[in-house]
């Protein structure tokens, strides 16, 4: 059994209240900081836990907060980047619907360490529930005291604000969620400036993902010499992996970093095998925008060493062989999958939702999605694949955020590791008309379909 | 701080840019720019034109920058070296740029008002190629009113900005900005308001496409037909010094004046722009003058004109002989209507 610690106490009922969540030692990390410790103590634990990113990117995070200029003489503020929207990542809405006391208290610790008086939750606009839910929570925090004017008598004030979101994918880009935050296009800025020297209303700001905010109270409490020893190497604590496609038990999983893909796949504590006990035929392990890996390169890296969860094993052998962890949303596919659709639906995905600032992006994420809806649609031409390649490759790092990057990976790794799939399309556009064609054609024999062909 | 480009170095001011500092160098090694406009505050970075490569960071960290950088954003360090024009990462960069760019763009050059003058058509002669790849149906846009002066062809834009900059900069109660996202994003007044500040005529000077065209000046001419004259007036709103664009003795079209890189020198009022067609509205300085692989200069009547001779085939003005035949299509004779309705000259 995974050692938990954001979930530890998800399946309390009445969780969500305060008083629940008191009586199961909620709040305590406050008490602790406010009372016992300074600001620069606290940043120290949490860079002392070695905690990273937990938003996809896996910087660590104590180092982002000992970047930001506290001594520009201008307030400072912490934003939540609740703002979750990659395609197969849902796990900070599990997070804040169950337990949004943990994120708030979180917020507190973390604001105390930033030296934030006024501090913002980012959400979603699409998670209006949790946004409910989170309102509530606030309110009640600050009927006990935990938020407002000077609180626990320590002279620290905090205030405390959600805010919803229009619903662009962008916004979670931590500068769109500034510029939003301050009511403005979702576009993201230049940088540097970063927001650390000059973020929300032009004040040194830190952009934190409500997991790794509210991975904070256990820290503090249980020191960060202890979350270190958690997990593999660099990528120290627990993790939570949001798991769908064709698994047996898709859902939100708690995991301690280091754990084996082969334990965490087919382990029936975690995603219990695949569903139908079908083939595994390929992954995606951190959402929609990193390179998805064929079924050779799952459980074990190119070298022939076991694949682990974890920021560096994942991405071993680089884009070549490897992928990346990113924010966990994990989404397996089985051999009755088809890749190309797959890769076009990311590309729509990606294509709707670019904000068109830069022309690389706006231009780019279009023309991908538009050759990629031919080759799925049976119009594709021999010489679209090569094109493919050239636009995502004359997307990738030219771009002002990393939204074209995230555009232009998927469709390159889908061409690396599964290119007879797009060749089978394009040179037999009559099998593929029918809607579940791997159904029916594995990709072993659209392997040998295009073998033959070509010979 | 010590700032070397192509080889080129140059002293230059801490806060300065590298496309600031290629400007100071000149020549070859300067980055085309889209979006970036000296005189807008926060402009640049957007269209990634100027995309170099940095080769050494710095002085103190003279480690190489991974990614190309947008030249008109990116500050100079001490000891950088950076590699603009003598970079194939670059010029490939620039190439991949202007070929989205004119993806979606419908290479109407020969009706746009903007031809001659256009940033994306001296980026193209520099940067793209000769045949497109994209055979995607283009993003096209409705038609849309925007006030009396300016005309908004909004197939053409590229997404700069530049023109709500100068209306979020230089003008009072702006009423227009980008809507929607992505390549549907699109340039459009607030709920159908239209645009009629004293100053928003300046949105046609910074337009680098022919997004946005002088409703005055709109298929008069082209602009090397037109004969540039820098002029000014008393003006009490603006400068008043501007170019009058002639044809003959007519003013038909009043700019502000541009610099090298086609950013105007200073911004004019819309009297001045639209209502000052007279030439005794204004005390004429002098033609003025432009770079010489300009498009304008070809009608330069400064110069002297050497007479053209064209070698070719004898009598291939005429055309070749079976296409001769096919204009007087002696085997596909009208029919009767058409006959009756070629001698109307309704045909």
């Amino acid at each position: 059994m995974g050692r938990k610690i954001l979930l530890e106490h998800a399946n309390v009922p009445g969780i969500k209240t305060y008083e629940v969540y008191r009586k199961m030692g909620g709040y305590a990390s406050v008490e602790k900081a406010l009372k016992g410790m300074t600001p620069d103590e606290v940043v120290e634990e949490v860079k002392t836990s070695g905690l990273r990113g937990r938003g996809g990117a896996g910087f660590p995070t104590g180092l982002k907060w000992s970047f930001l200029d506290k001594k520009s003489g201008n307030p400072s503020h912490l934003v939540c980047n609740a703002d979750e929207s990659e395609p197969g990542t849902f796990k900070d809405r599990y997070l804040m619907e169950y337990i949004p006391h943990l994120l708030i208290e979180g917020m507190i610790t973390s604001s105390y360490a930033l030296d934030a008086h006024l501090s913002y939750i980012y959400i979603r606009g699409e998670y209006m529930w949790v946004y409910r839910i989170l309102e509530n929570a606030i309110k009640e925090a600050y009927a006990a005291g935990w938020l407002g004017k000077n609180i626990l008598g320590t002279g620290y004030d905090l205030d405390l604000h959600v805010h919803c979101g229009a619903g662009a994918y962008i916004c979670g880009e931590e500068t769109a969620l500034i510029e939003s935050l301050e009511g403005k296009r979702g576009n993201p800025r230049i940088k540097p400036p970063f927001p650390a020297v000059k973020g929300l209303w032009q004040e040194p700001t830190v952009v934190n993902n409500v997991e790794s905010i509210a991975a904070v109270p256990w820290i503090i409490n249980n020191s960060g010499e202890e979350y270190a020893k958690i997990g593999i190497g660099r990528s120290t604590g627990t993790k939570l992996i949001s798991a769908s496609g064709h698994i047996k038990n898709p859902g939100v999983y708690e995991i301690e970093l280091g754990l084996s893909v082969d334990e965490f796949m087919n382990s029936d504590e975690y995603l219990g095998g695949m569903m139908d006990d079908r083939p595994l035929k390929a992954l995606v392990p951190g959402g929609s925008s990193v390179p998805i890996l064929p079924a050779h390169l799952i459980y074990k890296n190119a070298e022939g060493a076991d694949r682990l969860m974890s920021y560096e094993s994942l991405s071993e052998g680089g884009f070549e062989s490897g992928s990346m962890l990113g924010s966990g949303g994990f989404i397996v596919y089985n051999d009755t999958s088809c890749i190309v659709r797959n890769t076009w639906n990311f590309s729509r995905f990606y294509h709707h939702e670019s904000c068109g600032q830069c022309s690389p992006c706006r231009e780019g994420t279009g023309w991908l999605e538009g050759v990629l809806h031919r080759i799925e649609t049976g119009k594709g031409r021999e010489e679209d694949i090569d094109l493919l390649w050239d636009i995502q490759s004359k997307i990738e790092g030219n771009t002002i955020c990393p939204l074209g990057d995230a555009a232009a990976w998927p469709v390159a790794a889908a061409i690396r590791h599964f290119r007879e799939e797009f060749e089978y399309h394009i040179r037999f556009p009559e099998r593929i008309k029918n809607r579940d064609h791997f159904v029916a054609e594995p990709f072993e024999k659209v392997r040998h379909l295009v073998a033959k062909q070509t010979v | 701080m010590k700032v070397t480009i192509d080889g080129q170095s140059i002293e230059v001011e801490p806060g300065t840019t590298i496309l600031q500092a290629a400007r100071m160098i000149g020549g070859e090694s300067v980055p085309p720019a889209m979006c970036y406009y000296s005189k807008l505050e926060g402009s640049g970075g957007k269209c990634r034109c100027c995309l170099v490569e940095v080769s050494k960071g710095s002085e103190r960290d003279p480690r190489p920058m991974p990614k190309l950088m947008a030249s008109c954003v990116t500050g100079v360090m001490d000891g950088m070296e950076v590699k603009s024009i003598s970079s194939d990462r670059v010029l490939d960069a620039r190439k991949s740029v202007t070929e989205f760019l004119l993806i979606n763009h419908p290479l109407d050059c020969p009706v746009c008002d903007q031809a001659g003058e256009c940033d994306l058509q001296n980026l193209s002669f520099k940067h793209g190629a000769g045949a497109t790849r994209f055979i995607e149906e283009k993003r096209t846009f409705e038609p849309e009113n925007i006030g009396p002066n300016i005309q908004l062809h909004m197939n053409r834009c590229i997404l700069c900005y530049r023109c709500v900059m100068v209306a979020d900069q230089l003008t009072d109660d702006r009423v227009h900005g980008v809507m929607n996202r992505g390549d549907h994003a699109q340039i459009s007044t607030c709920i159908s308001k239209a645009i009629d500040n004293e100053f928003s005529g300046n949105m046609i000077d910074v337009c680098p496409v022919g997004a946005l065209t002088d409703k005055t000046f709109r298929f008069k001419q082209r602009v090397w037909f037109n004969k540039p004259f820098n002029a000014h007036r008393d003006c009490d709103k603006c400068c008043g010094k501007t170019t009058l664009w002639m044809f003959g003795n007519e003013i038909q079209r009043v700019t502000g004046r541009k610099d090298i890189y086609h950013e105007v020198e200073e911004f004019i009022c819309n009297e001045c722009r639209f209502e000052k067609k007279d030439t005794k509205d204004w005390v004429i300085e002098g033609p003025k003058k432009f770079e010489k692989g300009s498009v304008i200069n070809q009608n330069n009547y400064t110069q002297k004109l050497e007479k053209v001779t064209i070698k070719t085939e004898d009598h291939i003005l005429l055309g070749r002989e079976q296409d001769r035949k096919k204009i007087s299509m002696p085997d596909v004779p009208l029919k009767g209507d058409q006959k009756k309705q070629l001698k109307e000259g309704n045909v």
